[in-house]
């Protein structure tokens, strides 16, 4: 076993901190059987296994390998298949700069994807155009499809990705059946031009 | 919908015609955005065209609107896996443009940083090619090692991977002994892990029949095509700029630089693995060097050049002329001198360069960076030609494509 | 016998006499310049002489300056021979309305994608170049960017304020 410490003042961890129970959905318990509602259910089970496609650009690409290596493992958190066909994936992980010449490439890949699909805007370039405000960076990728979580920094430390996953993970779990029908939603898309 | 059920056809009207596979912008392995149409005739590549630009920044552009300290973040951004090396390139640009003179010190702290970056660099590339062959393993090892190379950044300048490590002159404050101690632990545990990787992959008869013979490119057509770095020396050639036109003090230190023969992907590989050992021991050298520093020595952290060097917060809160300094360097008010320098570092990929022309204004009349990736990259249809569409994308990742220095 | 920048400047003003113009050695580096018509002659000479044997083009990018009239757009080439270690820079400059250059990418093979950023950013055409179209910016674009004339900025956005940044 390699130890692989740098905390000069190592402390004891303990069992208390590193375990922590879930929340029970709301519902009525009994012996044997919990009933709630199904959007309850439908939540809890997407949201503890989302499949993210991680659409790396740039810089925090770099960063994104870096989560999903050992040391920040986002695996834990239920992707651990990312998947690089749309068809198969819930989850747009927009990493890095889009350019004006990208911005078809990502609204293609994102009309391929199937709902219920989030996406999440990693890294100030995606979330505004960061620090390149030039001729040919799009200012935020919002400018060409609905975003669900904005990530800032830049680029944005593994546990910031980490903390928007979860982010994502409660939209997740707190959507409701019929959102994806509903009007609302489907003014958002209209004002993107998708249908 | 109709079926045929029995289609034949004459003899020989089936013309051989190739099928255009786009392996697109986004495509699986984080190498980043360009884009490859191939013609494939079955199995085998007829040729390809590249299109690239799918990340273009404008960072030419918007050099010529930011004061040199501003630039610095920018270049960060070229080969985002080696940030440190842009940094200081760039740095060691403006100091030359200058005129100025560093201490030893100085010099051998940035060689440690330099070194470390290029190992992170190498490392990436290395993994990256062990994942396109199916071996994900060695990725996932290293990177744990990759994180040792982060923390030392974070010591030394508080960010992990774009680093804006530094300043025109030295760095922004000493490393300390948690720096030092960090880099000790590196030292120690790394040579053992960078051996136990290179036994995964080096004598692995998989990966040796995967990668030789594939993607080779002969010395004379890769200093056509303008090959610099890593492919350049796998192909036969030692080039290295930190031999050839030493910065930073390279010359004091001694290290071998590996060259290969055939150029194909298992050189490269190789080439690169030796050079990360070359690494390993520049670093020790450079940190025997430091600790035989003593006494006032011993702080020693940057140039005295005011004009350029950002003065302490103390002195600007209760001297006037570190006042003066501070608002003029901050605003970007310092005139530069009249001139061009074109000035080249060894980055993780090869020569990058430095053009940087001056009419005497606050910021650069012109500044363009001579990106080796993107040279390079314009071979990828020599190298690939005729072989078959999974040695393509093998030879894609030992290559070392950084999308942020493709496109700039 | 080791190269120097003195001998370089003498060979090449013994070959081209009166074509080959204001030699200076800014940092280290030998740079001078030359009309455009003969820049493959000089390109081929620096390579193909066994003495001079500049045979690795690093460098090839454009610059604009706007008040040269007449010599707005400049090509400059920076050379490399590797056994001597010696470097060299070498600008050639064309006018903003007529600006046709020889490629250099039949000698080398770098210069072809070095070319088409020129072109893209600059917008000076060379003569002979197999593929030569935007590579960097997206094809529909209409202007060259890096011209002086034309702002960093997307004049088109909406969501960031000129007035705000100091810009309006």
């Amino acid at each position: 076993m390699r130890p692989v410490r740098f905390n000069l003042n190592p402390k004891e961890a303990e069992i208390s901190e590193a375990i922590s129970m879930g929340k029970a959905p709301d519902g009525v318990p009994g012996d044997g059987f919990f009933a709630t509602q199904l959007s309850s259910v439908v939540g809890l089970a997407r949201k503890n296994s989302l499949w993210p496609l991680p659409f790396a650009t740039s810089c925090c690409g770099i960063e994104f390998m870096a989560t999903m290596a050992s040391h920040y493992d986002l695996a834990r958190f239920g992707s651990e298949r990312v998947g690089f066909s749309p068809r198969q994936c819930d989850l747009l992980m927009v990493m890095g700069t889009i350019a004006k010449k990208m911005a078809p490439v990502l609204r293609q890949v994102y009309l391929q994807m199937a709902e219920p699909r989030w996406v999440i805007a990693v890294g100030a370039c995606a979330s505004s155009g960061g620090i390149f405000d030039t001729y040919s960076v799009l200012q935020g990728i919002d400018q060409v499809i609905p975003v669900d979580v904005y990530v800032p920094g830049c680029p944005p430390r593994p546990e910031a990705i980490i903390d928007g996953f979860m982010k994502i993970q409660d939209l997740v779990g707190q959507e409701s059946i019929r959102r994806r029908n509903s009007e609302k939603y489907k003014d958002l898309l209209n004002s993107y031009g998708i249908q | 919908m109709e079926h045929q059920s029995h289609i034949t056809l004459p003899k020989g009207s089936i013309e051989k015609t190739t099928t255009t596979l786009n392996i697109g912008p986004t495509h699986p392995a984080t190498h980043g955005v360009f884009q490859n149409i191939m013609e494939v005739d079955g199995e085998r590549v007829v040729s390809t065209e590249q299109t690239v630009g799918y990340i273009h920044r404008a960072f030419e552009k918007l050099a010529e609107r930011r004061p040199l300290y501003q630039i610095t973040p920018i270049t960060d951004r070229l080969n985002y896996c080696s940030s440190p090396i842009n940094n200081m390139g760039w740095h060691i640009t403006c100091e030359r443009f200058l005129k100025l003179e560093l201490p030893k010190r100085v010099d051998y702290l940035r060689v440690i940083i330099m070194e470390l970056a290029r190992i992170s660099d190498h490392l990436i590339c290395n993994s990256i090619v062990g994942v396109d062959t199916g071996a994900y393993t060695g990725f996932l090892y290293v990177m744990q090692y990759r994180e040792l190379i982060y923390e030392i950044y974070e010591e030394v300048c508080g960010s992990r991977l774009t680093t804006n490590i530094g300043r025109i002159g030295g760095f922004e404050r000493n490393f300390t002994n948690t720096a030092f101690t960090k880099l000790e632990k590196f030292l120690n545990e790394y040579p053992k892990v960078l051996k136990e990787f290179e036994n995964l992959f080096a004598r692995n008869r998989i990966f040796m029949e995967r990668t030789q013979g594939t993607g080779g490119i002969s010395a004379e057509r890769a200093m056509n095509y303008g090959f610099t770095g890593p492919n350049l020396r796998a192909a036969g050639v030692d080039y290295d700029v930190r031999v050839q036109q030493p910065y930073s003090s390279y010359q004091d230190f001694d290290f071998k630089v590996p060259v290969g023969t055939t150029g194909d992907n298992y050189d490269r590989f190789l080439v690169r693995n030796a050079e990360m050992y070359e690494s390993i021991s520049i670093i020790k050298q450079a940190y025997q060097k430091i600790q035989n520093f003593k006494g006032a020595e011993a702080e020693v952290y940057h140039a005295d050049v005011p004009e350029y060097y950002l003065p302490k917060k103390e002195d600007v809160y209760t001297k006037m002329e570190a006042l003066i300094w501070h608002f003029k360097i901050i605003m970007g008010e310092i005139e530069l001198p009249k001139g061009q320098i074109y000035s080249a570092v060894e980055g993780g990929n090869g020569e990058l360069g430095f053009y940087l022309i001056s009419d005497g204004g606050r910021t650069p009349f012109r500044l363009h960076f001579r990106r080796p990736c993107f040279i390079y990259y314009q071979a990828f249809e020599e190298l690939i030609k005729g072989g078959m569409l999974s040695d393509a994308v093998v030879t894609m990742s030992s290559l070392n494509l950084i999308a942020g220095e493709l496109d700039a | 016998m080791a190269l120097s920048n003195e001998t370089i400047q003498n060979k090449l003003i013994e070959k081209f006499g009166e074509q080959v113009l204001n030699f200076s050695t800014a940092s280290g580096i030998l740079s001078f310049e030359s009309s455009k018509e003969i820049n493959l002659k000089v390109l081929q000479y620096l390579y193909e002489e066994p003495s001079l044997g500049f045979t690795f083009l690093t460098d090839l990018c454009g610059v604009n300056y706007p008040d040269n009239i007449g010599a707005e757009l400049v090509v400059v080439y920076h050379l490399h021979n590797f056994s001597e270690n010696i470097r060299l820079r070498y600008s050639v400059s064309t006018s903003v309305h007529e600006t046709a250059v020889f490629t250099a990418s039949k000698l080398f093979e770098s210069a072809n994608w070095m070319e088409r950023e020129t072109y893209d950013f600059f917008g000076i055409n060379f003569i002979g170049h197999p593929n030569l179209k935007r590579i960097l910016n997206v094809d529909e674009m209409d202007y060259f960017p890096l011209r002086k004339e034309y702002p960093l900025e997307d004049q088109t956005r909406i969501d960031k304020d000129d007035e705000m940044f100091g810009r309006g």
